[in-house]
């Protein structure tokens, strides 16, 4: 047999473990995004249209909130895009064992992973938009002048998502997954700035502070910050966007490094 | 990274030890052995002996405490992403994508070992008309029996064209058609050049198989040899058995007469007898090379007037030496 550089070799394998998830995902793509899709709809109707209608919310809190909703679309699509199936995989299945003896390093077959399922949560999060436009109407209201932060955000907020996963998906067992919705998915959805900006919970210090240590505050204000159009002449007040940028590029690094090393113990004994 | 020779031997196994974290004792205690290229090689013993982790360090997903391991000249600490492209493995249960149809699962296999789309679509239509699966390759393997499991799975392993072949109790659980049709598979990919280092509990299957069977228990190579010279092991494993008739049997000094006589035949060990329904006797010789005896077995018999009614070798079973080696305790 012919030596190929290991570089050639790697980068083709990693290449065709990426086209087989194109290919898995491709045919089930209706299924993937109606999983996605189905709680923000549904959030959008309520808040956006419901609430308001009723008198029982402002019209203009839905415009707070949808950044909120494209966070946690993403953030949920990326990391379902690794938990479950990893922990599955590792848990029994086992199908992942023909990548792990694909010629490549095997840290690249988890990286693979994280790729993907940030990929997953960039057209989850992406599609929010036309979907949001759609049910909202006359009260969508998303600032154009910041689009590349937009993207950029949606981008860092999936690969987080992506990374968390990873490390989710390997230290948690099969037996644990039920546990696993309750006491991370749970605490993870409520304290991470989704449903209310940041700078409103000044009059509940403690909590406000506690919100701080959930990631996923970063990426919804992040996105609020880019996104809510100003008030009156005036932005609204959220987390410094260069904070947040550092605090989603430090959790995505901290997470793959983390992760990788979870997924090795996992695979290699 | 360590050149690979042609005289290197296919694996080579020196002094390996494992220990799993909080273990008390090790899994692989100290194990060495070679399999040479083109070589059936079989590994046996009990549930726990250390096969699996002995074949996980070669495969690259065990880490040995210590010692070495090469296959094809490589070294597998030093390069396992070598290992890698020259080795496949079939494993004990099925770990086929489920997600991707019959024919998929193959050329993505190919396609991760960087096969070119051409070759690997010709391959995969190829091996899944011999292993008789050219009508599934549209089907997901949800269904799959076990059988249709294990032979895809073999597809798969030589899709890459791989040098070395691990298989990991490769018809555990099939029915009996399975298991013929994929003696006959592997015996064929052996006369091909493959070498082929099976783990098995079925001594039948050692025996029909390989060519050179080793035996663990407790992380140790307890023996390392050809099915025929492990069965010598045992013993008085090695017997000829004659059936005689001999007239007047019921006179118990002709029976023991013969008996003597056939004992001090040259390289008889032992000679039994055993006095069934007149004019039966039955004679077990005992000897280092049983089957030189029959020549003069059987003219000691006539010599005496009896007449030889059957005659045949007893040889120790593999599934003997392995009791013998192993114990008959449970694990």
């Amino acid at each position: 047999m012919q030596d190929r550089s290991r570089v050639s070799l790697g980068i083709t394998a990693f290449l065709a473990m990426l086209h087989r998830d194109l290919v898995v995902t491709g045919r089930e793509f209706i299924a993937f995004l109606l999983q996605a899709l189905m709680q923000p709809l549904f959030f959008l109707f309520i808040f956006g249209k419901v609430l308001p209608g009723i008198g029982l919310a402002a019209g203009g809190f839905v415009a707070l909130m949808l950044p909120g909703i494209v966070a946690l679309t993403t953030l949920v699509a990326s990391m379902q895009g690794v938990t479950l199936p990893l922990v599955l995989d590792l848990g029994f299945a086992r199908e992942i064992d023909d990548r792990l003896l694909a010629p490549l390093p095997i840290g690249f077959v988890a990286i693979e992973k994280v790729l993907f399922a940030a990929l997953r949560g960039v057209i989850a999060g992406a599609v929010i938009f036309p979907l949001a436009w759609w049910i909202l109407g006359a009260r969508f209201a998303v600032r154009s002048d910041h689009i590349a932060l937009v993207a950029g955000m949606i981008v860092l907020t999936a690969c987080m998502g992506a990374s968390f996963g990873l490390v989710m998906g390997t230290v948690i067992k099969p037996e644990q997954i039920s546990m696993m919705f309750t006491l991370i998915f749970t605490p993870l959805l409520f304290t991470g700035c989704t449903y209310y900006p940041w700078a409103a919970l000044d009059n509940i210090r403690w909590f406000q502070v506690f919100t701080l240590f959930n990631p996923l505050t970063y990426a919804a204000e992040g996105l609020r910050y880019a996104m809510v159009p100003p008030i009156n002449g005036r932005n609204i007040p959220t987390l410094h966007i260069g904070w947040v940028l550092a605090a989603l590029v430090a959790s995505v690094v901290g997470s793959v490094i983390l992760g990788s090393r979870t997924f090795r113990g996992r695979v290699v004994s | 990274m360590t050149a690979s020779t042609d005289t290197s031997p296919a694996i080579e196994v020196r002094d390996l030890v494992k220990r799993y974290q909080k273990s008390k004792a090790n899994a692989v205690d100290g194990v060495s052995f070679q399999v040479r290229r083109g070589e059936i090689f079989g590994l046996l013993g009990p549930n726990g002996a250390g096969k699996t982790t002995t074949i996980g360090v070669l495969i690259t997903s065990v880490v040995p405490t210590s010692g070495a391991c090469s296959v094809m000249g490589i070294d597998v600490g030093a390069d396992p992403i070598g290992v890698k492209q020259r080795i496949a493995v079939v494993p004990q249960q099925s770990n086929l994508d489920r997600s991707l149809q019959v024919r998929e699962i193959l050329t993505f296999h190919a396609a991760y070992h960087s096969v070119g789309r051409k070759e690997r679509e010709e391959r995969a239509d190829r091996l899944l008309n011999e292993l008789g699966l050219a009508d599934r390759k549209k089907d997901k393997v949800n269904r799959f029996s076990g059988g249709m499991s294990q032979r895809l799975m073999i597809a798969r392993a030589l899709m890459h064209s791989p040098d070395v072949l691990f298989l990991d109790e490769p018809t555990n659980n099939l029915d009996p058609q399975s298991r013929l049709f994929l003696w006959d598979r592997i015996r064929e990919l052996n006369q091909q050049g493959l070498t082929i280092l099976l783990t098995t509990h079925d001594m039948d299957e050692a025996d029909k198989l390989c060519e050179r069977i080793a035996i663990m228990d407790y992380g140790k190579i307890l023996v390392d040899n050809t099915s025929a010279e492990l069965k010598k092991m045992i013993p008085g494993g090695n017997a000829l058995e004659i059936h005689v008739r001999i007239p007047e049997s019921g006179d118990p000094a002709r029976n023991t007469g013969l008996k003597q006589a056939l004992e001090t035949l040259p390289g008889v060990t032992k000679a039994e007898m055993e006095v069934g329904q007149p004019p039966a006797v039955t004679y077990r010789l005992y000897s280092e090379e049983a089957r030189s005896l029959v020549g003069s077995a059987a003219q000691a018999v006539l010599a005496t007037g009896a007449e030889v009614h059957d005659l045949h070798l007893k040889q120790a079973s593999l599934e003997e030496v392995f009791i013998y080696l192993t114990g008959r305790h449970l694990r």
